[in-house]
Formats: structure tokens, C-alpha cells, sequence
């Protein structure tokens, strides 16, 4: 044989029989046989086979705990109450713990392992979320990196709050071997119990975001996961002050074309900070500017942050903060009904936010967001 | 087959521990014994992990290394495969413990799979290839040299606990740079047990 072939070969030979090892031995070791899951009091008891994370086991039996990175110890979502002893809390679950959710066990189940039988506490309204059989109905460009994609439900219907999100179920595609879910605010109104309409905008290298920018097509057949969140209008005559960048755009439409359409909450006012760069990433704004137009208490503020001179932008200039702080201090009136604040966007933008609401008198109890990391 | 050194088992295995120290004598493996001595506990679980991974991986890498490498003739490639080796037998240990001792795999917690990029391990085994040893010696030089690491992360642990509750550090030294200064020290230490066995 070829001196030259002799090396590689040895390296590949001796991967392969290290990985084979490592496969006999994860279907050898990882194997605890059935264990029971018995959900807030025996109220509902699953048999499932041990040996995988609680989250992921749970989703096995249709129940869907909210999780909005897919399992991977990241958002810090999935939390749930363990009462069997599965011992100390991990490092990858203590950055997301209060100490009082360290104190009653409250813990990660995408880091929890099923392995003997355990008593875990839901939340009821868990058992109320579905997997919905979809197909896509339309896809359609917004600006040159965000799709709006509409699913129609195959069968059935979904009842949702607006402000609320579904995961998206992205299957095996191309290089990635495994189905992994995401979380995507809904931006359809809640009144369309047959639809499902979500903004995706195409970050570079992300899984979920790449599959439905490069392969999803009409006529697909997707699955959906929800409804999920708090994220919602609070029932207070406080004004609602938003904001929101790229797709973060997506829970506020729902949320404005559901209250114009219900006039729900009529005591409440409505700011709209939307922010972008230029305006190629700028949308919905004929649309929005329309909503306002016909609704007296919708304002909306649309702020590009680099516009170029031929763009010919007569709105706001400068970072959708920099615009949020001079509307609090000198535009809007500081009424007694007081501000609420409400964002969703990258959490860079969610952080500065937040700041700058402070700064203007807005307590932390009363700012509203899910972070999507 | 192999030109073993004439070392003794014990010799060879105090060496390791006290002249020959794997991280005082020859500084690897530093990067994780800074990072962990901060806390006692975890300072004992990677003592432990280290001290396994080591002694099992010398084991198999030579086997690997005097029934593959050697009559392959492709010792250019030993970094390579080493690596592998280690990084899959890291990959099992880790789940052996998982399924047989969940106390011990919680305590020893992230730290298992760290160690796979701990470059102790890796110095250990070029070592045992350099100087040629038997596969006893192998076993014994791969046991004594985590045991090494061990008893000098849980030296500089104790050391660190007293320092943290000493406020006579200038505040520019605290942290890092005492823990460097305390390490220069002890190595200087270690150099006292030099003139008993000497090991090459």
C-alpha cells in the first residue's frame, strides 16, 4: 500500500473503532429501562424509557414545555419543578436559577436526565399545547432578509393570546442530522383560528432560520408547537410603550390589529417605536401608517438608524434608543395612567431598552419582553 | 521490542509525584489549575478526574502506540492519534460514570469532558513515547503524574483559601496574579525533592 494512504487510514481506522465503541456503549449504558413520570400529584402518570433529558421525554408524550432554544441549555426557558431528589443543580442550569428557584427545586428540564421514576409539578395550561399539522399557504419577502410565512392548520384550531409564540419544527435538512425546534412570535391575529403567520428573518449560519429562507416552499408541510409565553397586553390603563427591531415586529402586529379590531382595553395608549438601519430593512409601514391614521390612539415613531441621503427618509433618525429616550422626555404626555413598557428584538437591543426606560421612570416590573437567545 | 528505561515501579511512580511533577516541574496543564483551584471542592473533583483520564489514557495510547504507530511507521501522525485516543476514552469514561456512579459523575460534573483538552494529559503520554517506557512503567508514570497534578491543585487550593481571606495582598496581585506568584513558589519547592530520584 501506498506509504502515503498508510497514515490517513490508521487516523480514520482508529476514529471509527473509537466511535463504534462509543455507540455500542451509549445503547449498552444509556439504557434505564421504563421509568414513571407522575405530573403534579399523580394527576397524570406516563411510563417512557429512561435515559434521556425530561424535556425532550416529555415532548415524546405531547408535552410541550416551553422551550425556546430546543434543549440546548441556553434560553433558560424550559424551567420545571422537580420534587424527586435528581440531585445538586448542574452548572449549565445555575446562570438561570434565582436562589429561590434553587431552593424549591426548580430546574432545567433539558438538563434533568430521566432515570428512575421522578414526580415533576407542570403548569396546567401545558397539557393545553399542541403539535399542529400545518402546510405553508404563503411565503413572502418584507424586506430583503425577513419572510412572512403563513401556515395553514391542516385540521383543527389554535387559540392563542397575541403576543404569544409557537416553536417551529425544522426536520433534518442538508449537513444538520437532527430535527431541532425554534421559537417565533405569531404576528396573525388571534381571530384567525386557521392560520398562523410568523416573520423569520435569515440570520447567517442558524438552522431553523437558513432551512426556511433557502428550502421551505409553498405547499410544505411544517409542524407547529404552542402556543407558548406570557407576553401579552396587561389589563392596566397604563400607555403601552413598544419597541421593536426586525422581526421583533412580529408579536406587535398581532397585538395591534387584535386590540384595533376588539378595541380591547380602550383606556390604554399605544406608542410603536419600530427601528431599523436603512430603509431596505424597513416594513409595514404603509400598513402602519394607515392603522394609525384611522385609530386615534396608535402613534407610531418609525426610526432608521443609517439612512443615506438619497433615501430621501422624512421620519425619525438615529438608534431606535436615542429615538425613545427624546420621545419619553419631550413627546409623550406623562399622564397618572402611567407607562408600561413592551419590546422584542435581539437581546442587545432588549438591554438598552430596558435601561433607557428606567432612566425615564419605567420600574423593571412593569417592562415586558421574551428574550429569544 | 522496546528499550525500557531501568526505572523501578515505585521510583518511577514517586517521581512522577514529587521531581518530575507534571505541573511543577514542567508546567502543563496550567490553564485548568488556575481556572479551578479558586474553589477546594471542585479542585478535588478534577484532581480525581485528571488522575483517571491520565492513567487510563497513558494505558491505551500505549497499546496504540507500540501495536499501531511503531509497526505503521507513522509516529509523524502520533500527535494526531493521541488526541483522538484521549478525546474518545474521555467520551466513554464519562458515560461509564454517568450509567455506574451518578455521585461521583455530579461531583466530577463539566469537568470530565474538559479535561479532554487538558494538555497534561496529552504531555503525559508524549512523555511515556520520548523515554520509552514498558507498558508497566507506562501505567505507572500515566497514575503518578495525575496523582502529581492532584496533590499540586489541592496544595494550591488550600493555599488560595487562606490567601482570599488576606487582605494584605495589594489589590493589583489579587486574583491571578498572586495565584501565578504562589505557583512560582511552589515549584521552587518541588525543585528540593530533585535530588532524590530523578527520572528522564
Amino acid at each position: 500500500m501506498s506509504p502515503i494512504l498508510v497514515g490517513p487510514l490508521t487516523v480514520a481506522g482508529i476514529s471509527t473503532v473509537l466511535a463504534l465503541i462509543i455507540a455500542v456503549l451509549d445503547k449498552a449504558l444509556n439504557n434505564y429501562g421504563d421509568v414513571e413520570i407522575s405530573i403534579n400529584g399523580g394527576e397524570k402518570k406516563l411510563e417512557v424509557k429512561g435515559g434521556s433529558p425530561l424535556l425532550s421525554t416529555l415532548a415524546a408524550e405531547n408535552i410541550f414545555v416551553p422551550s425556546a432554544c430546543g434543549g440546548r441549555g441556553t434560553c433558560g426557558a424550559c424551567k420545571c419543578k422537580v420534587i424527586s431528589d435528581v440531585g445538586p443543580h448542574l452548572p449549565t442550569e445555575l446562570p438561570f436559577m434565582s436562589p429561590d428557584e434553587i431552593a424549591h427545586n426548580v430546574r432545567l428540564s433539558c438538563q434533568v436526565k430521566v432515570r428512575k421514576n421522578i414526580e415533576i409539578e407542570l403548569p396546567r395550561e401545558l397539557f393545553s399545547i399542541k403539535k399542529y399539522k400545518t402546510h405553508v399557504e404563503k411565503i413572502r419577502d418584507v424586506t430583503h432578509d425577513i419572510k412572512e410565512v403563513l401556515f395553514a392548520l391542516d385540521s383543527g384550531e389554535i387559540d392563542f393570546v397575541s403576543g404569544q409564540y409557537v416553536q417551529l419544527v425544522v426536520p433534518p435538512y442538508g449537513d444538520i442530522r437532527e430535527s431541532t425546534q425554534r421559537a417565533y412570535s405569531m404576528s396573525s391575529k388571534p381571530s384567525d383560528k386557521k392560520h398562523v403567520e410568523l416573520l423569520i428573518r435569515l440570520v447567517p449560519g442558524g438552522i431553523a432560520t437558513t432551512w426556511v429562507h433557502k428550502f421551505l416552499k409553498e405547499g410544505d408541510a411544517v409542524e407547529l408547537v404552542g402556543p407558548f409565553g406570557e407576553f401579552r397586553v396587561h389589563d392596566t390603563p397604563a400607555a403601552m410603550i413598544c419597541v421593536a427591531g426586525g422581526s421583533g415586529m412580529a408579536p406587535f402586529k398581532s397585538i395591534f390589529y387584535n386590540l384595533y379590531e376588539t378595541n380591547a382595553f380602550p383606556e390604554k395608549d399605544i406608542w410603536y417605536f419600530f427601528g431599523a438601519r436603512t430603509s431596505k430593512d424597513m416594513f409595514y409601514l404603509e400598513e402602519l401608517r394607515e392603522l394609525q391614521a384611522k385609530w386615534p390612539r396608535f402613534h407610531l415613531v418609525a426610526a432608521l438608524s443609517e439612512p443615506s441621503p438619497e433615501e430621501n427618509w422624512a421620519g425619525d433618525t438615529g438608534l431606535i434608543t436615542d429615538v425613545l429616550d427624546r420621545y419619553l422626555q419631550t413627546v409623550i404626555p406623562k399622564k397618572d395612567k402611567g407607562w408600561e413598557g413592551y419590546l422584542c428584538g435581539s437581546p442587545g437591543m432588549i438591554n438598552a431598552c430596558i435601561n433607557v426606560m428606567k432612566k425615564n421612570g419605567i420600574t423593571e416590573d412593569k417592562i415586558y419582553y421574551d428574550k429569544f437567545a | 521490542m522496546i528499550d525500557a528505561p531501568s526505572v523501578g515501579l515505585l521510583s518511577l511512580f514517586l517521581a512522577s509525584i514529587l521531581t518530575s511533577n507534571v505541573l511543577l516541574a514542567n508546567f502543563l496543564g496550567t490553564c485548568s489549575f488556575i481556572s479551578i483551584s479558586k474553589d477546594f471542592k471542585s479542585s478535588m473533583g478534577l484532581g480525581v478526574a485528571v488522575t483517571l483520564v491520565i492513567g487510563i489514557t497513558a494505558a491505551v495510547c500505549w497499546a496504540v502506540l507500540y501495536f499501531i504507530i511503531q509497526p505503521l511507521g507513522i509516529e509523524y501522525l502520533s500527535f494526531i492519534i493521541f488526541i483522538i485516543v484521549i478525546a474518545g476514552v474521555v467520551q466513554m469514561l464519562e458515560m461509564i460514570i454517568d450509567r455506574f456512579s451518578p455521585a461521583l459523575y455530579l461531583a466530577l460534573g463539566i469537568f470530565l469532558p474538559l479535561i479532554t483538552v487538558n494538555c497534561a494529559v496529552l504531555g503525559v503520554i508524549l512523555f511515556m513515547q520520548i523515554r520509552k517506557y514498558n507498558f508497566p512503567q507506562a501505567v505507572i508514570f500515566g497514575f503518578g503524574s495525575g496523582a502529581g497534578w492532584w496533590l499540586a491543585i489541592m496544595l494550591l487550593a488550600s493555599i488560595r483559601k487562606k490567601l482570599d481571606s488576606n487582605n494584605a495582598i495589594p489589590a493589583g496581585l489579587k486574583g491571578t496574579g498572586i495565584t501565578l506568584i504562589t505557583i512560582g513558589f511552589m515549584a521552587m519547592a518541588f525543585v528540593g525533592f530533585s535530588g532524590m530520584i530523578a527520572v528522564q
